[in-house]
């Protein structure tokens, strides 16, 4: 059957802060252009999970006048604390003693998801055609190769991929330029990579899974504006990662955890770090008598300056975390999508109006303080492979004393699907019981997240080998799968004595921990029916 | 024929409700709101009658504040010919909300008025009875079956004991049901159509309905948690625990 299809001059995918960004930029250069911008989450906004301490750099050149058009930036930072955990004990950090990057005093606490509500209000005031619950599944490519469009995802085809009597198919958007924001580990941005060997000469890129819940809290333990890290317990020496707690308005903290992917260990749970982590003392006196409201995950690029890919291609252009613009040291990575996004609508621009290749994206952009900024940045990620205490004397030079202008570049060396070590050589991790307090099991922390997916679907995690994970992972690595994904998805269930591998694919949050963390990278994520997933309010 | 079908902007099925701190009532800020499931059916079941060539018209309306006419919208996505939004604001009671669709009926004069069964948010399941009564017009609830034929319906009614049959006049008032058929999705194309159908914006008062709340809501709070389950050993140590613990044995 014969696919509709509509042309725009932009087509745009995704409605984060790139995507949206890049729509606004280019209507403020020019309003005669036809933009439309595809989401797969029902709204704007319900896919998005972040922190987030926002810093306005990108938004101030954007649009200078956001203070007066209600934006949902409002709770300004007002204290800072850092703090080392023991088991039991935790000591406080200056922080005069930290890098200026790890300062937040100018920067404010915000929900991203309301961010981007707010940005897509202004991008359709501006004429952008913005359409939630549209995933783009596949890559349309010319003749020549170059990047055509894309196509949204059939929807009502059944399990077994049979039409229902709904069916609908997808149509194709083709635009003169495809502009890729689906955020980290993108399902068409990897294609792309691969496709026009974007990462060449890169080191492999490296990610995290990030975990956030919202507690409303007792008003003695509030403070608002407060922003505070952690580093150390739960996690051991080796394992990078760390705890942000971010008092924001109305009695709420913003209360997360970030895991490398890096780990080594498949015993490992990154869900249970972080449930364990909330029982140490300086953290459950906040949140005791709170209530959670709020839970999420989302797999975060940490890669940085070594691994960022080309981010231009024939017809296309790749911004935001699609390509890995997050700021590690910074823990922040929304002002430099949004400038990512803004020189990708400044390149289009000059392709439109003076016939200038893509190419040029390159040259803005390391002209850019988002280049400056992330070169700067670049080596305190892979000097945490030497271990939480050498990481941070390293730091402590490299961001202080020379502020990021060291000679030489360390190395990212493995991609993270190939840390991991046989199961039978790591320790085994007894995590405690939950209590439903404090801490909570998956099934409940998933039921907070709103996700669901139409049942009679295609499972949109697909297995290479669907033998692998009993003939293979299980054995080698107790099939991981179990722990490192937050939403309970994967499951090694025993059927008439056999073990059975099972996926509860209606669970899945969309982090993409899976297709990342996966030993054999067995695992490929793609789009469900659109709407699917999560539904997140002010994550 | 004619078709007007209600619809109403409720928090999506998928979002766990969380009550206000206040007890006030529940937070609907940054929350995923969408079209009233079974109305959903009532649209997809007025394009279909259209679609077989048995109306010539389907008509969506809604009531409530500004964001509401996004359920409107989405009801021409899927096929209704054109919208009217009847714009109040504050809270909304069944028997405003039918006095209002009295207007929108006696104005448009539609042969048969389609709503859902009852909307998941207030699970009321009053307008559609109200507005019978107000017209003095038959009406069929809980449909999951529904046949046009001359100047009259065959409904299949959802009822406790199994499905009952019944026929009725038209004009009518339908209240369905779930199981009534499975509504399509809206195409993009299809939405960007809806952009451009007309809907008519309509002030409450103007229609001169009052629609202050009659019932005083004094607070709002979640259920009660259920206590854990515990684990028994054995079949004597559950009958024990039935009969001296639980005792209801």
């Amino acid at each position: 059957m014969s696919r509709e299809s509509m042309e725009y001059d932009v087509v745009i995918i995704g409605g984060g802060p790139s995507g949206l960004s890049t729509a606004i930029k280019l209507k403020q250069l020019d309003s005669n252009l036809n933009i439309c911008l595809l989401e797969k989450s029902s709204e704007i906004g319900a896919h998005i999970l972040s922190g987030n301490v926002f810093e306005t750099r990108a938004l101030d050149e954007l649009l200078p006048n956001w203070r007066e058009l209600n934006s949902p930036i409002k709770t300004k930072v007002t204290k800072e604390k850092f703090l080392f955990l023991g088991k039991n004990k935790s000591l406080s950090w200056p922080t005069w003693l930290l890098p200026a990057v790890q300062q937040n005093h100018k920067n404010y606490i915000i929900s991203l998801a309301n961010l981007c509500r707010w940005l897509a209000e202004q991008a359709e005031t501006l004429g952008v055609e913005i359409f939630p619950g549209f995933p783009a599944s596949e890559v349309l490519f010319n003749e020549d190769g170059s990047v055509r469009g894309v196509a949204t995802q059939d929807m009502g085809v059944d399990r077994e991929g049979n039409k229902k009597d709904s069916f609908e198919p997808g149509i194709e958007l083709l635009g003169k330029v495809t502009v890729f924001a689906e955020g980290c580990r993108g399902h068409l941005g990897k294609q792309l990579i691969e496709k026009f060997e974007l990462n060449k000469g890169k080191d492999p890129q490296q990610y995290g899974i990030g975990f956030k819940e919202i507690w409303e809290i007792e008003d003695k333990n509030h403070e608002e504006g407060l922003v505070m890290h952690t580093a150390g317990w739960p996690l051991d020496n080796n394992t990078y990662g760390g705890s942000f707690m971010y008092h924001a308005e109305n009695k709420q903290v913003f209360l997360g955890y970030v895991i490398g992917l890096d780990y080594k260990n498949p015993h490992l749970s990154p869900y249970d770090e972080f449930q364990r982590f909330k029982t140490h003392p300086a953290i459950k006196k906040i949140i005791e008598n709170g209530k959670r409201i709020s839970y999420g995950a989302r797999a975060l690029i940490e890669g940085g300056f070594q691994s960022l890919p080309k981010m231009f291609m024939p017809g296309a252009l790749l911004v935001g975390c699609d390509a890995g613009t997050l700021n590690m040291p910074k823990i922040k990575g929304s002002h430099t999508a949004m400038k990512s996004g803004m020189i990708a609508a400044e390149t289009i621009n000059y392709h439109f109006k003076k016939g200038d290749d893509l190419s040029v994206y390159e040259k803005i952009f390391k002209e850019s303080w988002l280049f400056k900024e992330l070169y700067k940045a670049r080596n305190v990620k892979p000097s945490f492979n030497w271990g939480l205490i050498l990481g941070i004397i390293f730091t402590g030079i490299d961001q202080i004393l020379f502020r990021g202008r060291l000679p030489f570049t360390l190395k990212h060396k493995h991609a993270d699907h190939e840390t991991l070590r046989p199961a039978n050589e790591m320790p085994k991790i007894d995590y405690p019981k939950y209590d439903n307090i404090i801490t909570f099991d998956k099934t409940s922390s998933v039921y907070l997240t709103g996700t669901n997916h139409e049942d009679n679907q295609p499972v949109h995690l697909k297995l290479k080998d669907p033998d692998l994970p009993i003939n293979y992972t299980l054995e080698k690595f107790d099939e991981p799968a179990q722990r490192y994904c937050p939403a309970g998805v994967y499951e090694v269930q025993i059927e008439n004595k056999k073990n059975k591998f099972v996926i509860n694919s209606q669970n899945c949050i969309h982090c993409k921990t899976c297709d990342i963390k996966e030993p054999s990278q067995n695992i490929i994520w793609v789009t469900p029916e659109g709407g699917g997933g999560p539904k997140y309010g002010n994550m | 024929m004619k078709i007007l079908v209600a619809v109403k902007r409720v928090i999506d099925y998928n979002v766990q409700i969380r009550v206000k701190e206040d007890n006030s009532g529940i937070v609907t800020d940054n929350v995923k709101m969408s079209t009233n499931p079974p109305d959903d059916n009532a649209i997809e079941e007025a394009v279909k009658i259209k679609e077989s060539g048995k109306a010539t018209e389907v008509v969506a309306v809604t009531v409530g504040e500004e964001k509401a006419q996004e359920t409107v919208r989405k009801a021409l996505a899927v096929g209704a010919d054109r919208g009217i939004h009847v714009k109040t604001d504050g809270i909304l009671e069944p028997l405003a909300v039918s006095k209002i669709l009295q207007k929108i009926t006696e104005k448009e004069k539609p042969n048969l008025v389609f709503m859902g069964k009852q909307a998941i948010d207030d699970d009321c399941n009053q307008t559609g009875q109200m507005l019978s009564a107000l017209l003095n017009w038959p009406q069929a609830t809980f449909a999951s079956k529904i046949e046009v034929k001359d100047n009259k319906l065959e409904v299949t009614r959802e009822i406790d004991e199994g499905l009952e049959t019944i026929e009725i006049n038209t004009p009518a008032i339908v209240t369905c049901d779930l199981r009534l058929n499975e509504p399509r999705y809206a195409s993009l194309p299809n939405i960007m159509k809806a952009k451009k159908k007309p809907i008519e914006e309509i002030l409450a008062s103007d229609l001169g309905v009052d629609t202050a709340p009659r019932l005083e809501q004094i607070k709002v709070e979640e259920p009660p948690k259920r206590k854990a389950g515990i684990k028994v050993a054995s079949v004597a140590e559950l009958v024990q625990k039935l009969k001296n613990e639980a005792k209801v044995i």
